[in-house]
C-alpha cells in the first residue's frame, strides 16, 4: 500500500475528490437510486402492507388501465396543468412587462406580487378554503351577496371545485414567475429597442418581434417549472378537501392524492407504486419535450 | 436661466407636449392597475392576519380592519401547546436540513467543478438524473425503509430524504465556476490541504449563492407537507404544516382559530422576507436562472 505522501499530485486529487464524494455518493445511492428501483419493483407486485407480498407482473398496470377513478384523476391532473400553466404564464408576463416599465414604487409593488410565494401552501389552502365558503361565512360569497349577486358554489360543485383549488396554487406561484420574467426582460440588450425606435416601429411589433422571441428561454423555463408543479399538485387539494379528499366525487383529485390514498389509507403498495411510475413517466415526457424545445433554439 | 438659441415653437410644443401628457397618463394608469393588482395579491395574507385578530362574532364581516383587535386567538392557540411544539419541530428540521444542504451540496458542487478524477462524469450524470425522479415516487420506498429501520415518527425520519439535493449541488457548481483556479493553486502552494482550500478559500467567495440556497432549502422544508404527513404519526412529531392541516379539520368552523394557526405558520417567513427582501429576490433570480 502506498502512503499518501508518495502519491503524485494527480493521484492525491483523486483521493481527495473521492473522500469528498464518499458520503454524498452513498446518500444518492441509498436515498435516491435504490428507492427508485424499489418503487418500480413494487409496482410489479401485489403488496398489502399488512399482508403478503407476491409477484403480480403487469396486474397493477392492467388494474390502473381499467380503473375509472384513475382516468378521472388523470384528466384532473392534466386539467390542473392545462389551465394552470397558460394562465400563470400569461398573467405573470403581463405583470412583469408592465412592472418593468414602472419606476414609481417599483420595489414596493414587486414585493406585493412576490409575497405570496413566501407563504406555506397548507396555510394558504385553509385561507382560500374559508374564502370559498357560502354566505355568511366565506369572503367571496359575502362580497357577491353585498352586491346582490347570486352565490357561487365553489368547493361543493363538481365543475367549480377544480378551478377553485387551482386558484391559490396559481396565486402562490405568480410572484416567482414575475421575478424570473423581469430578469429575462432586463437581459435583453437595450440596443435592440433603440434600433427599433430609430426605425419607428410600434410597441406591438417590438413586443412580438423582439421581446417575446428573445424571452423564449425564460418562457420555456417557466412553462416547465410550473408544469411540473401543477402535475404534482397535492398540498392545496388535500387541505381544501380534507372532509372528502379529492372530492366532490373525485372532481379535484390529482394523481399524487390518489397515490397517497392508495398507499397510506388503502395500504395497497403495489397499486400505489404503479401510479407513481405513471407519474414519473408523465413528468419525464414533459421534461423531454422541454429539452426538445430548448435544443431547437 | 440660460438663453437658448433654439426656442421651442408653439407647434413643436404642442407636438411634444401632447404625447408627453398621454405618456404620463398611460404611465399613471399602468401604475394604478399594477398597484391595485398588487393589493389584491396580498389580500389573502391580509385577511388571514386580520381574521386572526378578530373576535368570533366579527369573523364573518368583510371589513379588513378588526373593530376591536384582540390577541385572544393567539393566546388560545398557543396555550394549547401543540403549535409551540410543531413550531419548534419545524425550526429544528428546517435548520438542520439547511445546514446539511449548505455543507454537502457545496462540497459536491465544488468537487465536480474543481477536480478532475475518474468517475467524475458518472457522478455528475447520476446526480443530474435524480432531478428527474419525483419525490412522490420515492415516498413509498422511503416509508418502507423508515419502517424497517425504525425511523418513522422521528426527526431523522422527516429529515433524511432532504439532506442533500441535486438542485443545490448544481446551483453551487455553477457558482464555483466563477472562483478562479489561480486562487486555488495559490492556496495549494501556500500549503493548505484540499479541505482547507474548499472551506477557507472557495466557500467565502460564493456566500451569495450559499445564502440563496439556504433560503430555498429552509423555505422548502418549512412548508413541506407530503413526506412529513406520511412519516409522522404522533402529534408531538408533527411539523407546522402537518399540524395545521389536522388542526384545521378539528377546529371545524372556528375560522378565526384556523386563520391564527395559518398566520403562525406564515408570519415567520414573511418577516424574514420583508427584512431581506432585495437579497431574497436576487437569490431567487440566481437560483432560478442558474439552477
Amino acid at each position: 500500500m502506498t502512503l499518501y505522501r508518495d502519491l503524485t499530485i494527480r493521484q492525491k486529487h483523486i483521493v481527495w475528490a473521492w473522500a469528498f464524494l464518499a458520503i454524498p455518493a452513498l446518500f444518492y445511492g441509498i436515498i435516491r437510486f435504490y428507492p427508485t428501483g424499489t418503487a418500480v419493483l413494487i409496482s410489479f407486485q401485489n403488496w398489502n402492507l399488512l399482508g403478503s407480498r407476491t409477484w403480480a407482473g403487469l396486474e397493477n398496470y392492467r388494474e390502473l388501465w381499467n380503473d375509472p377513478v384513475f382516468w378521472k384523476v388523470f384528466r384532473n391532473t392534466f386539467a390542473y396543468l392545462l389551465i394552470g400553466t397558460p394562465v400563470s404564464l400569461v398573467l405573470s408576463f403581463i405583470i412583469a412587462y408592465h412592472l418593468d416599465k414602472l419606476r414609481f414604487m417599483h420595489g414596493f409593488i414587486r414585493m406585493l406580487y412576490f409575497l405570496p410565494f413566501m407563504t406555506s401552501a397548507v396555510a394558504m389552502a385553509w385561507v382560500w378554503r374559508w374564502f370559498y365558503q357560502g354566505v355568511p361565512i366565506g369572503l367571496f360569497n359575502n362580497i357577491l351577496a353585498s352586491f346582490g349577486i347570486a352565490q357561487i358554489e365553489f368547493l361543493n360543485s363538481t365543475t367549480n371545485a377544480l378551478p377553485a383549488v387551482l386558484a391559490p396554487a396559481v396565486w402562490a406561484g405568480l410572484g416567482f414567475q414575475v421575478i424570473i420574467f423581469m430578469a429575462g426582460l432586463r437581459a435583453i440588450p437595450t440596443s435592440y429597442y433603440e434600433a427599433a425606435r430609430i426605425d419607428g416601429v410600434g410597441w406591438w411589433t417590438i413586443l412580438t418581434q423582439i421581446t417575446l422571441p428573445l424571452l423564449k428561454p425564460t418562457m420555456v423555463f417557466i412553462v416547465v417549472f410550473s408544469s411540473i408543479g401543477f402535475l404534482r399538485i397535492f398540498d392545496h387539494v388535500f387541505n381544501m378537501t380534507t372532509n372528502n379528499p379529492g372530492g366532490p366525487l373525485n372532481a379535484t383529485k390529482p394523481l399524487v392524492l390518489m397515490i397517497y390514498d392508495t398507499a397510506f389509507n388503502g395500504f395497497n403498495m403495489g397499486y400505489a407504486a404503479a401510479q407513481t411510475v405513471v407519474l414519473f413517466t408523465i413528468l419525464l415526457i414533459v421534461s423531454l419535450i422541454q429539452l426538445r424545445l430548448l435544443r431547437s433554439e | 436661466m440660460a438663453v437658448t438659441d433654439i426656442r421651442p415653437t408653439a407647434a413643436s410644443v404642442l407636438e411634444t407636449k401632447a404625447p408627453a401628457r398621454a405618456r404620463n397618463m398611460g404611465q399613471f394608469i399602468r401604475w394604478l392597475l399594477l398597484f391595485i393588482g398588487g393589493i389584491l395579491m396580498v389580500m389573502p395574507i391580509a385577511y388571514m392576519i386580520s381574521t386572526s385578530l378578530k373576535w368570533p362574532h366579527e369573523v364573518y364581516n368583510v371589513n379588513l380592519i378588526p373593530e376591536e383587535p384582540t390577541l385572544e386567538n393567539y393566546t388560545y392557540v398557543l396555550e394549547d401547546g401543540r403549535f409551540y411544539l410543531w413550531f419548534v419541530n419545524s425550526i429544528i428540521i428546517a435548520t438542520i436540513t439547511t445546514l446539511s444542504n449548505l455543507l454537502f451540496d457545496s462540497l459536491v458542487g465544488y468537487t465536480l467543478c474543481k477536480f478532475r478524477f475518474p468517475g467524475r462524469q458518472i457522478i455528475f450524470i447520476a446526480i443530474l438524473s435524480t432531478l428527474m425522479i419525483p419525490t412522490e415516487m420515492l415516498v413509498i420506498p422511503w416509508y418502507l425503509m423508515s419502517q424497517s429501520f425504525g425511523w418513522l415518527d422521528s426527526y431523522w425520519g422527516i429529515m433524511f430524504p432532504g439532506l442533500m439535493t441535486a438542485f443545490g449541488t448544481f446551483l453551487m457548481k455553477q457558482f464555483f465556476e466563477s472562483v478562479p483556479d489561480d486562487f486555488i493553486e495559490a492556496a495549494r502552494i501556500d500549503g493548505l490541504n484540499e479541505l482547507q482550500i474548499w472551506w477557507t478559500v472557495a466557500m467565502p467567495l460564493v456566500k451569495p449563492a450559499l445564502a440563496a440556497l439556504a433560503i430555498f432549502v429552509f423555505l422548502g422544508n418549512w412548508t413541506a407537507f407530503l413526506w412529513p404527513l406520511i412519516v409522522t404519526n404522533s402529534v408531538e412529531m408533527y411539523t407546522i404544516p402537518v399540524g395545521l392541516s389536522g388542526f384545521g379539520d378539528e377546529a371545524d368552523v372556528a375560522w378565526e382559530l384556523i386563520m391564527t394557526g395559518a398566520a403562525i405558520s406564515t408570519i415567520p417567513t414573511l418577516v424574514v422576507f420583508l427584512i431581506f427582501q432585495r437579497f431574497i429576490i436576487r437569490g431567487v433570480v440566481m437560483a432560478g436562472l442558474k439552477g
